[in-house]
């Protein structure tokens, strides 16, 4: 058994298979009294391990990253198991050992906000299964049916005869019982712990320094790796002189990776990384080297009209009602290049034999990372492991595993030696893959009376999947281009019926490697559609609200009426201020915002407030949603007002915080969130919200400048009076 | 070896004098609540306490520090028992990922030792922090929290 686990913060816990590899190196692993437990402890299943204390530990296998995913479905696991909420912990399973027992916790992909909505149906399934085996086992103890035991708060209860057991004593006895075939999971009305704003499993090691991250891991003989890949995205290493570096202090090995990065390893970062800034470098990089924004938006612009494109949504005929219109509305929008930047660079440690490669890592994906990992030590999987640790944000970036990669290709360099590879801010900056860059030609006829009778959305730009998973492409297509714009499905469809709909997407591929980006497609395509949406309704002379109501779908109507409603829409605002809504569809939920902003007439812009509603189906913790939509909202308007990633001679120009600038607290809008959910589906919260933020706060600016901004960031606009 | 006052212990370090103290801290001291998010002063991830006043420690040479007091987040609370500040933070539950929230921690003690009761524009002043989850609101929140208490 291979499992790491949150009870020790005082170390690195591991048990099984994992232990005899840490052994064999010689390594202290600090044990504490509830690791001695587990390895004696036998699991009720994959998902809850109850120890003779009562303790409850439950087994997550998506990653947390901040969106409180872990806390959330323990919470699912918790409401079923009937288990004291005080008692309960948590651990990761390892990817080796999901695959070694064939799977057992699916997916530990953690991207789309999928973690709830997607595992809640086994998590809670696997909760109920260990509760009826702790019942079943009670039963057995006292000779009587198990219909006639009831399990609450960790405790079995046989009310004919008063007697009662807790669940720790009786564990070990279910353990040895054949799990239940079928089990009844609760109505989501009677929920106890789940649906409650609980706070989060994993809040005190965060103010304490406590908490390990990636960054943070350490081992015994370790040595510290920096790396510089070619600056020019896809490009090759030529040549590297590092005959100066290498008498540098603290300096073991300089060597090249992958044709297209030299890595320093050293005694300690500080070393390896002063000792790098000393290697000289050459590159191949070819034709790459003329590439730059300009050209790019040259490429985007030619695909705005370009013949032949994919198409992702249509009804009736567009183009012919667009012609036969009586008026007809133009714009077209562009969205830069954005960059993920999350708090923690890239790193992850790798330890290489020529029979066994190990990973220390924070990553979105376990079982992707265990691949990389694979593949670059050159051994099969079954002779490799990945133990993640907490990621010091991921938003789509650590879903990637290009520095799993390098850190075992380093480590393979110097066998036996644990190397962590640590990525320079100034290198995470520069080799990501970054949220696409799309521009989008919109064209829309309207009747005499202001009706939208057509619409043609032309996406032109990068796609992601070309880039990342060229394999998942349809026919060529790629149908995530058209996130919330999409006909159906339960992932991000398009809110409004419009008669004569064409949306389509001519693909135009930089070589800047674009990635998934918390949001992702979804961000862009709301600017496109809620902005232009504003613009229908001012050609029209109509109220935005009531325009984008003659459209929408009930459920799209509702949670935009919702923010609508609560922030008071319609009526008198301060003076100065002005309201902009939007609204999405995306990762399974119903979001809209409301923003109140002012602008001043020297063009300083202020945004006062966000109203934003939500409809997530099931609430699993309104606690978290609440954080997840405030948060939101600073990592969307973080990028509408700066998110610019530019190139340059074939590179990312930007550096660090002072070239890519980010929202800090001065200019966070105080953010109210409204919860209104149906109840009739799992919808995700991590990211659907993110999408409003933009389009709401440029409606809101439209009306408070008369000045319609189409290209982002917001930095690059001048709202100044006359300008 | 040199010697440096941290968490009011005299601890002996082997780097060179330009080594930032934070590598120091984290490599050489094993205080790695102290993070890495920039290396130029602008994230705040690294925060420390010099003589009381917060200080980035990825942008301040180790020798530059001297025998001055430098306190990191592994040392704030009182006695063992969370600060009004860690207090607070856990009672709003203001972590998200929580990379950033050391220095956040660090730089709210030493806003509330200078300005007991600090408006939301000192907290502006203060606060230049970056937090990629955002948890401002949380964080501004948990501020005017532990001033009250």
């Amino acid at each position: 058994m291979t499992i790491q686990t949150s009870l020790g913060r005082r170390g690195f816990l591991v048990s099984g298979a994992a232990v005899a590899g840490g052994f064999s190196l010689g390594f202290h692993l600090p044990f504490d009294e509830s690791v001695a437990h587990a390895q004696a402890v036998k699991e009720l299943n994959a998902w809850v391990v109850v120890h003779p204390d009562d303790k409850v530990v439950i087994r997550i296998a998506r990653s947390e990253m901040g969106q409180g995913t872990l806390t959330g479905l323990c919470q699912l696991v918790a409401e079923e198991l009937e288990c004291d909420w005080n008692k309960v912990t948590w651990e990761y399973p390892t990817p080796g050992e999901n695959l070694k027992r064939n799977r057992v916790w699916k997916n530990f992909s953690t991207g789309g906000s999928r973690g709830i909505r997607e595992s809640q149906q086994y998590v809670r399934e696997g909760g109920a299964i260990a509760r009826e085996m702790l019942i079943a086992a009670a039963a057995k103890q006292w000779n009587v049916p198990a219909a006639e035991c009831s399990a609450a708060n960790s405790t079995i209860t046989h009310k004919a005869s008063g007697k009662t057991v807790t669940y720790g004593a009786v564990a070990a006895a279910a353990a040895g019982l054949e799990p239940p075939k079928e089990v009844k999971l609760k109505d989501p009305k009677d929920w106890k712990v789940a649906g409650k704003p609980l706070p989060r499993l994993d809040t005190v090691d965060k103010v304490t320094g406590k908490q390990i991250y990636g960054m943070d891991h350490t081992m015994p003989g370790m040595l510290v790796a920096t790396v510089r890949a070619c600056p020019v995205i896809t490009g090759k290493l030529k040549s590297f002189d590092a005959s100066k570096a290498e008498k540098m202090p603290g300096v073991k090995k300089i060597f090249a990776i992958d044709g297209d990065a030299v890595v320093v390893v050293a005694d300690t970062y500080w070393r390896a990384k002063t000792a790098l800034d000393a290697v000289t470098t050459e590159w191949n990089i070819g034709d790459l080297g003329k590439v730059s924004t300009e050209t790019i938006s040259e490429m985007l612009k030619e695909g705005l009209t370009a013949k032949e494109a994919f198409v992702g949504n249509k009804a009736g005929d567009a183009q012919k009602a667009i012609e036969g219109a009586a008026k007809k509305v133009e714009a077209t929008y562009s969205f830069p290049y954005q960059h993920h930047v999350t708090m923690e660079p890239m790193n992850a440690t790798a330890l290489y034999t020529p029979d066994k490669c190990e990973v220390w890592c924070g990553t979105q994906n376990g079982e992707a990372a265990l691949a990389a990992a694979s593949e670059a030590a050159g051994l099969p999987i079954a002779k490799c492991e990945v133990y993640k640790l907490m990621l010091g944000g991921g938003f789509g970036r650590r879903g990637r595993s290009d520095y799993v990669r390098q850190a075992v290709l380093a480590a393979k360099e110097m066998p036996g030696t644990p190397i962590k590879l640590i990525w320079s801010r100034e290198e995470d900056m520069t080799h990501c893959q970054y949220h696409p860059t799309t521009m989008a030609k919109m064209t829309a006829g309207l009747d005499a009376q202001g009706n939208l009778v057509g619409l043609h959305i032309r996406i032109s730009g990068q796609s992601i999947l070309a880039s990342l998973l060229p394999q998942n492409l349809v026919n060529g297509m790629d149908p995530a281009t058209f996130q919330g714009l999409m006909q159906s499905g339960v992932e991000a469809t398009y809110g409004y019926d419009i008669p004569n709909l064409m949306v389509d997407h001519a693909m135009r591929n930089p070589h800047i490697t674009a990635g998934f980006w918390r949001g992702v497609n979804v961000n862009q395509n709301a600017v496109y559609m809620e902005c232009f949406m504003d613009e229908l309704a001012a050609a029209a002379g109509q109220d935005p609200l009531a325009y984008r109501l003659k459209y929408l779908k009930p459920k799209w109507a509702a949670v935009l009426k919702a923010a609508c409603d609560k922030a008071g829409y319609g009526k008198p605002l301060p003076e100065g201020r002005f309201h902009g809504i939007s609204q999405v569809m995306g990762y399974g939920s119903y979001v809209a915002g409301v923003a109140e902003v002012s602008v001043s007439p020297d063009g300083q812009l202020k945004i006062h407030k966000i109203t934003a509603a939500t409809n997530p189906g099931h609430v699993v913790n309104p606690a978290q949603i609440e954080r997840q939509v405030a948060g939101s909202f600073v990592y969307g308007l973080s990028a509408a007002l700066y998110g610019e990633i530019t190139v340059k001679d074939g590179a990312v120009e930007q550096t660090n915080f002072d070239s890519y600038n980010v929202m800090r607290i001065d200019e966070m809008p105080d953010v109210e969130t409204v919860l209104v959910p149906t109840h009739d589906f799992w919808g995700g919260v991590g990211e659907p919200t993110i999408a409003v933020a933009a389009p709401a706060v440029l409606n809101a600016i439209a009306k408070a400048t008369g000045k319609r901004v189409r290209n982002l960031p917001l930095a690059n606009n001048d709202l100044k009076k006359g300008a | 070896m040199a010697v440096l006052n941290v968490n009011g212990k005299a601890v002996e370090y082997t780097a060179e004098p330009d080594t930032p103290l934070l590598w120091v801290l984290r490599e050489q001291l094993g205080l790695t609540g102290t993070k890495y998010g920039c290396g130029i002063a602008q994230c705040g991830s690294c925060t420390v306490h010099i003589d009381g006043a917060p200080v980035r420690s990825c942008s301040i040479p180790v020798n530059a520090v001297g025998t001055q007091k430098v306190v990191t987040i592994e040392a704030i609370a009182d006695n063992g028992v969370l600060n009004k500040i860690q207090k607070a933070w856990v009672a709003l539950d203001v972590p998200q990922c929580g990379y950033c929230q050391s220095g956040m921690v660090m730089a709210a003690t030493a806003l509330l030792a200078a300005k007991p009761n600090p408006t939301d524009a000192d907290i502006d002043e203060a606060m230049t922090n970056i937090c990629r989850c955002g948890t401002y609101q949380q964080v501004r929140a948990a501020i005017h929290a532990a001033a009250k208490a």
